[in-house]
């Protein structure tokens, strides 16, 4: 896949994949005109995708690149370091971005006041800006930086819900407080790895604590970095914030949400799990099969269970996410490479499916102004297409083969048996085997229910249509050409497992001659 | 003697003690208290306890503030934690600010800013949502 940018932006490809998106928020406030602040703001979007995916082609062998921000060179100097698992993270974030943000111009109609409208997109880019840089710095300290970011973007995001429905500030308030929690104890857990080590930077830092296992400051950063992005994440028993943030932020933002902040979280905690620390820590391994894997089976099977009750679909979804976040942990406990590219490929995989349930349930909302099942009856033939791709959604979220969710079921079982572990594999089954009744629920309540007979709903305009399909054509397509996501994921996997962040990198710098 | 040295080591790290009070202190408060200011106020001991345990790391025993001089054998306090806590205390500063802006507002549309009540609010919200869908149930009501 050869992609060609101008030699100029080719050597910045990594800072500007950042850069953009921060410089066109405050240029989205600045001029308070709607039309163009959508506008700079997808175009960042677009621009950060080209990057993104400039960076994954380039990574896609197995190399690494090292961007040295201002031309100071680390461990001093802050490093942007890429790898296949974090231009995989890249991608995913800016794709849904670019993807969501032209149905966000039409949903928030509704959903946000007029005079509101450059503030969101200031924030969406905010947070847009966060997510793409935790992703792709090679700073310890810099990830919290981001990382709050874009959580304090996101707070903002999710209370603008509340032109709609109050409950949106509380659920925004708890969310504050949750993810400031997490953020602290990721930055407790930061101040005592470099009271051990006296450095920062996450390819330094593999280095200096080979040979320090038995540190016990080492093993209670450890565990404060774990939780803290735990709750970033919505790990199962810290995912309290999780449901209402998602059930009542707009739309887009919900998509938005759903599909890339959890993931970056995901994708930290691997960082630091298998660049920073490595599986050869034994205190690692214990945590992974002793504390992660039984909460990721939990959650596999408590939070699908607590979405088959839900009559807000929304929020059905969201306890689905939760679920879908077990199986994805459920790939790191298993510690080898297949469970871990599998982690990688639902990443992806999951991405993409949930991104196209919330942006087609954002569809409906708009239409009929409500998000719960019963006012939904009937609507399969008043709003034919948005239906048809809820259905493609729940299908792939089931894990029906031809989706994305079977290619990501299909590795992560293939990592269980890879360890003989065949129980996990019947778990695997069991768990989908819930999601096929609360994906059936929705489709009955869409389909076999009659419409009101005073149903005035029509099928979603255009500007709605058009991302939610992109995203469900995805999901079939990632379901049928698998090659794509499956290689680069392995890459990513087995570069993670060989620990200390690609070792040798290409460096690309900012500034010449200064080293 | 064995005591004395447990004792030194304990006033030693008087520092580390207090960064544990004050963090745990701030983590209960957040978690046991039902005003939402009350909460916010934790949150903002539990952020400076991290201060502290930054701060404390980076001290260099007789060291000085760690600004240049040209005397090459002064003694500087490490100023990396310093930097990076700068940078927490503006992140702190600007959690506090967006947490009060929310209870503003809650306060607006609840009228209280006690945790239990707006879960009390917030419950009867949903109740009317479910018996509102149930009578849509027996009557075929209206979607909009």
């Amino acid at each position: 896949m050869p992609l060609l940018l101008p030699e100029a932006l080719a050597d910045h490809a990594p800072m500007l994949a950042v850069l953009v998106p921060l410089l066109a928020a405050p240029l989205a406030m600045l001029f308070g005109n709607r039309a163009f602040a959508y506008g700079i703001s997808f175009a960042a979007s677009v621009a950060s995708f080209i990057f993104s995916m400039f960076l994954l082609a380039r990574v896609m062998d197995g190399s690494v690149l090292s961007y040295h921000l201002g031309g100071w060179a680390p461990p001093l100097g802050i490093e942007y370091r890429v790898d296949a698992a974090n231009a995989l993270v890249l991608l995913i974030v800016s794709a849904i971005s670019a993807v969501v943000l032209p149905f966000a111009r039409t949903s928030i109609e509704t959903e946000i006041a007029e005079r509101h409208h450059t503030l969101f997109y200031a924030c969406y880019m905010l947070c847009f800006t966060g997510l793409m840089g935790v992703a792709i710095t090679g700073d310890a300290f810099n990830v919290f930086v981001f990382l709050e970011v874009s959580s304090l973007s996101t707070y903002v995001l999710v209370a603008l819900g509340a032109e709609k429905d109050r409950r949106a500030l509380s659920a925004a308030y708890d969310y504050l407080i949750l993810g400031t929690i997490g953020a602290t104890f990721f930055v407790i857990g930061l101040g005592l790895i470099y009271m051990t080590t006296g450095t920062l930077n996450m390819a330094d830092l593999a280095q200096r604590l080979t040979g320090l296992e038995s540190n016990r400051t080492l093993r209670s950063g450890f565990a404060f970095i774990v939780v803290g992005m735990g709750l970033k994440m919505a790990i199962y028993p810290l995912h309290r914030w999780l449901p209402s943030a998602y059930t009542y932020a707009p739309s887009a933002v919900s998509a938005f949400l759903a599909a890339t902040a959890t993931k970056v979280a995901i994708y930290v905690v691997l960082r630091f799990m298998f660049s920073v620390y490595s599986a050869k820590f034994g205190f690692e391994r214990d945590t992974l099969q002793l504390i992660i894997f039984p909460f990721a089976i939990i959650a596999m099977f408590a939070a699908s269970i607590v979405a088959c009750y839900q009559i807000n679909l929304k929020r059905m979804l969201a306890y689905s996410s939760i679920a879908q976040i077990g199986y994805m942990l459920l790939g790191v406990s298993m510690l080898n490479v297949t469970g871990l590219s599998a982690t990688l490929v639902h990443l992806f995989n999951h991405a993409v499916t949930k991104g196209a349930l919330f942006l087609a349930v954002g569809a409906i909302v708009y239409r009929t102004g409500s998000a719960l099942l019963p006012h939904m009856a009937g609507l399969g033939r008043k709003m034919p297409w948005t239906s048809a791709a809820i259905v493609i959604g729940g299908l792939s979220l089931i894990g029906i083969p031809s989706t994305a969710g079977f290619v990501s079921k299909w590795v992560l079982i293939a990592g269980a048996f890879e360890r003989d572990a065949w129980p996990v594999a019947v778990l695997i089954v069991a768990s989908s085997l819930i999601a096929v009744v609360y994906v059936w629920r929705v489709l009955e309540v869409l389909y076999l229910q009659p419409a009101p007979a005073n149903s005035t709903a029509t099928e979603a305009p255009l500007g709605l249509l058009i991302p939610t399909w992109i995203l469900a054509l995805a999901s079939i397509w990632f379901g049928l050409d698998a090659d794509l996501t499956v290689s680069v994921s392995r890459t990513a996997a087995e570069a993670l497992l060989n620990g200390g962040f690609g070792g040798d990198a290409a460096i690309i710098m900012g500034v010449e001659g200064r080293k | 003697m064995e005591q004395m040295t447990t004792l030194t080591f304990v006033l030693g790290h008087m520092n580390y003690w207090l960064f544990v009070v004050l963090m745990m202190t701030g983590l209960y408060i957040v978690v046991a208290r039902g005003n939402l200011l009350k909460k916010v106020v934790g949150l903002n001991l539990f952020q400076a306890a991290v201060f502290m345990l930054y701060i404390s790391m980076g001290k260099v025993a007789g060291g000085t503030a760690p600004i240049f001089t040209n005397n090459p054998a002064e003694t500087y306090s490490n100023p990396l934690p310093h930097v990076l806590i700068l940078t927490a205390i503006v992140v702190g500063i600007a959690t506090t600010a967006l947490g009060l802006a929310l209870i503003v507002r809650i306060n607006e549309t609840y009228d209280t800013i006690e945790e239990d009540e707006i879960l009390a609010l917030d419950h009867a919200t949903a109740q009317k949502e479910i018996d509102a869908v149930a009578k849509l149930g027996s009557d075929g009501g209206d979607v909009k």
